[in-house]
């Protein structure tokens, strides 16, 4: 497992230009453009069960979800930040992305350190030290739980249907 | 942050953010603009997470309640809403390849509920990007969609602000991030990415937690050639790209002095600080805009009481505001033009969704007529509509900034985003009136971008580098 060290305030751009937005949708198409204008060497060396780890506003400006959709592809096991915009936020619960919101985890990492993850249990720990974060909401968990936003809508649409007949 | 989740009522309340009770004051180094008061205040509700207490509302917490059904709401309350239009634009080709079999099986929602307008890379900039629009066309008209808007309507923000399709008081979600302009009119609008559009296009639904609010009180009145860009930099650029992340930015204050276009404009840029929606008051001057575009019955208007608690408080005298240039690669990265004045720049952009309205492309005219730019520098103009290219048209600033030198490009945003013309050259510098100035955003990483408003840019076309607008005669 690899750790993937940013600063703060990393964009969208950075994670995926903005100039492939309209020809790049599938993860086959967005894998090779990751994190392009960021740090060259990712799309070739990344690999499954990798961690990001960054600052501040993590996946800030364009609502494009083609980061979040990529990095699930390439096997990212968490991203965790200090915090995270918005709607990267929300794109990562609708594509079953996991970020960790934990500055605490954030400012502890020295490269090298073993990274344990317990998503459930809401535990993290970085070179020894412990730290946990609180589940989310369970509106939420139940998106997650689904496999994410597409799934859990067709769930719904079934059974509302069910519901009608 | 996220230590404070209290199940309650049956409702969870999570409050992703403690900030401290009382920050520094600051004054902002680029002088006295900023007022000493910076206040954070804690929601009561959740800080005591006791009974909750009945007292005033932000706007947000009141269009979410009714939105929801629901007597009232709390910060970080998760609430289910039916938004009022969805937009989408070209990226809707992504967005129905997602859910082709379900479309299928149970239809589209509501054929009313998007918005749809063809914008991104207009006109078609490869055989792929056609094939795209080809499908969202077929998409259309299989399902009657009513909001349908082809190539060259315009930007897809102007194109609903022009069309009366944000409204006070109403709930839209877009698959773009500056879907927050349309707080402008005192809607709540917020963007989405596409699986979730997608979603709602099958539902109609969909999950908000109700966001915190900041009050951004403004006093005074800019100075000449200082205009709401300059103030929303000024703001960004003062608070941060994370400044207001996650939270409902409300304009108070001294507001008559700015106009509908202006007020479009600061609402576009609230997500340059991590706002989820960025809204002004209907008032007199909302009104008289809405009035040409739908009748006066068909929204309420909805605002905060003045009671409402908010997480933080900012006052800012627009008269201490000068031209503002955000500089590579930060859109918080502000600075005062006279700190940057003198770089060279290759090429100069006006337009986009944030400034390529009539008022702005007069303020160039007005800085160009019969003036021709410097040399060695390129001049884009992008009209933000048909309508507002119609417009300029007629007032003769179509002809103006032509004469001058510029490139008229049809109403779109491939400049801003790098999907096509106006791309950028390694080592080119660009001044634009866009809002995003981060690296690679115009197609090119070795390149640098510079916001500012459209009187500087249109100054700094003449010259060649960037140059104060009031030092430019008109």
């Amino acid at each position: 497992m690899r750790v993937w060290r940013y600063g703060d305030d990393i964009n969208t751009d950075q994670l995926f230009p903005g100039k492939y937005t309209y020809t790049c949708a599938t993860p086959e198409e967005i894998k090779p453009h990751l994190l392009e204008d960021l740090d060259p060497s990712f799309a070739s060396e990344v690999r499954e069960g990798d961690i990001i780890i960054a600052g501040k506003n993590f996946g800030c400006g364009s609502s494009r979800e083609q980061p979040v959709v990529g990095l699930r592809a390439a096997g990212i096991r968490a991203i965790i930040a200090e915090s995270f915009a918005r709607i990267f936020y929300r794109a990562a619960i609708n594509q079953g992305l996991i970020l960790i919101e934990c500055p605490g985890a954030v400012h502890a990492y020295r490269e090298g350190d073993e990274i344990l993850l317990d998503v459930e249990r809401g535990e993290l720990s970085v070179g020894g030290k412990r730290f946990t974060f609180p589940p989310l909401p369970e509106e939420i968990l139940a998106i997650r739980r689904a496999g994410g936003l597409l799934p859990y809508t067709r769930e719904k649409l079934r059974e509302k249907r069910k519901s009608q007949e | 942050m996220n230590e404070n989740i209290m199940k309650k009522k049956g409702m969870w309340y999570c409050c992703e953010y403690l900030p401290s009770l009382m920050e520094t004051p600051s004054l902002h180094p680029t002088g006295a603009s900023r007022i000493n008061r910076q206040t954070t205040i804690m929601s009561a509700h959740v800080m005591h997470g006791a009974a909750v207490v009945h007292m005033g509302k932000t706007f947000a917490e009141k269009v979410l309640a009714k939105k929801a059904g629901v007597s009232e709401v709390v910060p970080g309350q998760i609430v289910t809403v039916k938004p009022d239009h969805l937009l989408t634009h070209d990226n809707t080709a992504a967005i129905i390849g997602k859910i082709g079999p379900e479309l299928d099986e149970y239809g589209i929602v509501n054929p009313e509920l998007p918005v749809i307008v063809i914008d991104h890379v207009v006109p078609a900039a490869s055989e792929k990007t056609a094939a795209n629009h080809k499908k969202i066309r077929e998409f259309v008209k299989q399902f009657g969609i009513t909001h349908f808007f082809d190539a060259g309507t315009g930007i897809c923000h102007q194109v609903v602000f022009e069309r009366g399709l944000a409204l006070p008081g109403m709930v839209v979600l877009g698959s773009d991030s500056h879907t927050c302009s349309y707080g402008a009119v005192g809607a709540f609008a917020s963007g989405i990415d596409r699986t979730e559009a997608a979603a709602l296009m099958l539902t109609g639904e969909t999950w908000l937690k109700v966001p915190e609010s900041i009050k951004i009180t403004l006093e005074g009145t800019v100075g000449p050639m200082v205009s709401a860009k300059d103030v929303i930099l000024h703001i960004i650029g003062d608070i941060g790209a994370d400044g207001a992340n996650y939270c409902s930015v409300e304009f108070h204050g001294n507001l008559a002095s700015l106009s509908i276009e202006e007020r479009f404009t600061m609402a576009n840029m609230g997500v340059e600080m991590g706002a989820k929606v960025a809204v002004f008051p209907v008032d007199d001057i909302t009104r008289r805009f809405l009035d040409s575009r739908v009748d006066r019955t068909s929204y309420e208007a909805v605002w905060a009481d003045e009671e409402a608690l908010y997480r933080r408080e900012l006052r800012y005298d627009l008269s201490g505001i000068e031209p503002e240039v955000a500089c590579p690669h930060r859109v918080d990265n502000v600075k005062p033009v006279g700190e940057v004045a003198g770089i060279e720049i290759d090429q100069c952009f006006i337009g986009t969704c944030t400034n390529g309205r009539l008022s702005d492309l007069r303020v160039a005219a007005e800085i160009l007529k019969g003036k021709t730019i410097a040399k060695h520098t390129r001049l884009i103009v992008l009209p933000a509509s048909r309508e507002v290219f119609h417009a300029a048209l007629r007032e003769g600033i179509i002809e103006i900034l032509s004469r001058a030198g510029g490139m008229i490009l049809p109403p779109g945003c491939g400049p801003c985003l790098g999907a096509h013309q106006g791309v950028l050259a390694p080592g080119e510098r660009c001044l634009s009136t866009a809002n995003r100035n981060f690296r690679g955003r115009m197609g090119c990483r070795e390149a640098e971008i510079y916001l500012a408003s459209p009187a500087t840019v249109a100054a700094s076309a003449l010259t060649g580098v960037i140059t104060d607008p009031r030092e430019v005669g008109t």
